[in-house]
């Protein structure tokens, strides 16, 4: 009996491995392919990020990086589905195979990578928890904020830096709980709290859906580090690769100086690392399992990096937000600074 | 050849033996279906997670009677606020729509048109229009259309009311405290006593004695007299304003309110009917009866037609019970910090033990129904009709 086991396993182990070494295959890609598109857990409702239009039609910056995994695979960016998912919902939509990534502003933490089941592969906005208020109160720093009753999003990592902000500083809060954004925007602008928080990008979005935008100031502090980016299931690596890998794409495309309108010109570049992305020459595209111009495929329907933050949430959209960090790590923003945005090189 | 099968025996052990088979491979297929899911996620359950430190704060500090704290408290301490919280929109809940249903029901079958209107114009909009709806109208559309925390409505400069929450003073825990609560039990005792000694005065002498009204005088005065007896008085913390929010003193918070409002509005729709059906089934021929023996109108209603309206009205007014408890899981929607909100929303999302969360709160929710149930049955004997 113990023997029999034994030889199962091992026979397991060594089949597994020639399937490994030989096929370097993905469950999930095949799903899709099966499936004919990719299913994506996006934000219900969050303006610039994702949101439908007035046709029903899902736009927004991170509905393009979904977009963007459609057209590596298939060439055709419309090939997708979205699956909304609230703070609470989106990990147990990914977990239950009912979607293949989460490309919904979710925070990349320890906890989430090593004990949930999932792997992040990469980050696509930079990001930080801030604090709005209604200019009338007249608050210049988050500090002075003891005994306010706060409006929060359950389920997300804001809840528990609140909590750990406001412990270091000795102050206390009133929570208004409420499951998704739109939601705590309406309490919030109904006077049911008096701060609305959550990550700095997502104010920007909400203020921006508020009545009077004007009437509302959101605080210099940030609190925390919030790096967002796509995430799917542990286990599958090849899939984890091809997301991870077309999002590099992005940033290494706007890094080229490859963009949109160009990229077809940029084909015959004599730069080796252009050819090798748009998969004129190298091969990179079959070693994931697609087609060697995936990188092309996508700039080609979707844009660079900066052309579809620029779209969506940049400074001459409602969102209105700077490339602060999420510049490239090389250029420099107005007012001096530098991005962190470093892609690894496509060789 | 088949006669057994038409043998009366025969069936009944061959369904029963159905049914149970069914049944057991039912509750096969779910332990297999999880087991070998969690299997597959790499998954081990447990409930190690309720002893870590929760990190979040899961209630106002206005309402936090089992005393959250951020620093130490738990998922567990997460756990026992959300059940706390939960029984208390629960329990008022009930009280108020028993209250509500009960007058809605009497009106609706007054004589006098414009109340018997009004009662069936509540019902009837009550009935149809979803509850969460109503949660939402008075939340959204009623409690936070209130004034602001400095425009605050007050009363007597103790009681605040604002959109936020209401603003209650709170009896501080001293001994005149202990000495109510000791009055009032040695009231209840003294009432036992004196309902056991009227009755049987009244079965020898045929005298009533009113003990209701006794009653109502022993309950407040025994402990009056305690407290003046022993010189204490009560002391209270009111709530005063500081910075963005009343401190000191209970903040009911809106949401709060919002659900006790919706829920026994909504669930007194349904008890009216149940009540104006429990009257109705007393046949006129009763009270022409009692009014011919002498009884005047009171004490028709509270010998013939109360005690047979009850044994109409009590079973399914346990149901409603149980669908009003078990609704207050709604409160998700208006933020307020329920079980369901706090423990299997945040902890949930915070710790991924979905299956053990999950568990506990059906587990909640199953064993306050069973307890509600068993009550109401117990009552329900008391009132049923004695078969002789």
């Amino acid at each position: 009996m113990k023997l029999q086991k034994t030889l199962a396993l091992a026979t397991g182990i060594v089949v597994a491995m020639a399937a490994g070494s030989v096929l370097a295959g993905s469950k999930t890609l095949d799903t899709v392919k099966a499936a004919g598109k990719v299913q994506c857990v996006v934000n219900p409702g969050l303006t610039g990020f994702a949101s439908p239009d007035d046709k029903g039609v899902w736009k927004g910056f991170d509905i393009d990086l979904c977009r963007a995994f459609a057209a590596a695979i298939f060439d055709d960016p419309s090939k997708t589905a979205y699956k909304p998912g609230t703070g609470k919902t989106r990990f147990t939509i990914l977990r239950s195979g009912e979607a293949d990534v989460i490309t919904r502003n979710s925070t990349w933490t320890f906890v989430r990578d090593v004990d949930l089941g999932f792997d992040f592969v990469g980050v696509n906005y930079y990001d930080g928890q801030g604090f709005m208020v209604s200019k009338d109160l007249g608050i210049k720093s988050a500090k002075q904020l003891d005994g306010a009753t706060v409006c929060i999003q359950t389920g997300t990592t804001t809840e528990l830096n609140l909590a750990d902000y406001f412990r270091t500083n000795k102050m206390t809060f009133q929570p208004v709980p409420t499951e998704d954004s739109a939601e705590s925007r309406v309490n919030f602008e109904k006077g049911a709290c008096d701060v609305y928080t959550t990550d700095a990008s997502q104010l920007a979005a909400q203020r921006s859906a508020l009545q009077k935008p004007g009437n509302y100031v959101i605080l210099p502090e940030i609190i925390s580090k919030e790096p967002l980016g796509p995430v799917v299931r542990h286990g599958d690596n090849v899939w984890g690769d091809i997301i991870r890998w077309s999002l590099n794409a992005m940033i290494v495309a706007e890094e080229l100086g490859v963009t949109q309108a160009n990229v077809e010109k940029m084909k015959s570049s004599a730069n080796p690392e252009v050819r090798r992305l748009l998969g004129v020459e190298g091969g990179l595209g079959k070693m994931l399992g697609l087609s060697n111009d995936f990188a092309y495929r996508i700039i080609k329907h979707i844009g660079n990096y900066g052309e579809v933050f620029e779209k969506h949430i940049g400074v001459n959209t409602p969102i209105g937000l700077d490339r602060g960090l999420n510049n490239l790590w090389n250029r420099k923003n107005s007012d001096g600074s530098n991005g962190i945005l470093y892609a690894a090189p496509f060789r | 050849m088949f006669s057994f099968w038409y043998k009366g025996k025969f069936r009944r052990i061959f369904f029963q033996a159905l049914a149970i088979v069914i049944f057991a491979g039912f509750g096969f297929f779910l332990y297999y279906n999880t087991s070998t899911n969690l299997a597959r996620l790499n998954i081990a359950p447990g409930f190690e997670f309720m002893d870590e430190i929760a990190g979040f704060m899961p209630t106002t500090t206005g309402m936090n009677l089992t005393g959250f704290d951020l620093n130490k408290s738990t998922h567990g301490d997460v756990f026992v606020v959300g059940m706390f919280n939960t029984l208390i929109v629960a329990i008022m809940g009930v009280i108020f729509a028993t209250i509500l249903g009960f007058v809605m029901g009497i009106l609706r079958l007054s004589k006098n048109l414009i109340l018997s209107f009004v009662a069936s114009a509540y019902v009837e909009g009550m009935r149809n229009i979803p509850l969460l709806l109503w949660i939402l109208i008075w939340y959204f559309g009623i409690i936070l259309a209130g004034p602001s925390v400095r425009g605050s409505v007050s009363f007597f400069d103790i009681i605040f009311i604002n959109k936020r929450y209401v603003a209650l003073p709170q009896p501080l825990l001293t001994e005149a405290i202990w000495m109510i609560l000791g009055g009032i039990i040695a009231a209840i005792v003294f009432i036992f006593f004196l309902k056991k000694w009227a009755d049987q005065r009244r079965d020898q002498t045929g005298r009533n004695f009113p003990v209701f009204w006794v009653s109502i005088g022993v309950i407040f005065f025994i402990p009056l007299i305690l407290l003046n007896v022993a010189g204490l008085s009560v002391s209270w913390e009111y709530p005063i304003l500081k910075g963005f929010n009343y401190i000191k003193g209970i903040q009911l918070p809106g949401s709060y309110m919002a659900m006790v409002l919706a829920l026994s509005f909504y669930t007194g729709a349904y008890i009216a009917e149940i009540v104006r059906a429990g009257i109705l089934a007393v046949t006129s021929g009763q009270i022409d009866a009692a009014r011919s023996i002498g009884l005047r109108p009171g004490q028709i209603s509270r010998f013939v037609v109360i005690p047979q309206a009850l044994r109409v009205i009590v079973p399914p007014l346990t149901s409603q019970y149980l669908s009003l408890t078990k609704n207050s899981s709604l409160a998700v929607a208006i933020g307020y910090t329920d079980l369901v909100n706090v423990f299997t929303g945040i902890s949930m999302m915070q710790t991924g033990n979905a299956l053990e969360i999950i568990m506990l709160t059906m587990l909640f929710y199953a064993s306050v129904s069973l307890f509600i149930s068993l009550f109401m049955n117990w009552f329900n004997r008391r009132v049923a009709i004695v078969e002789r």
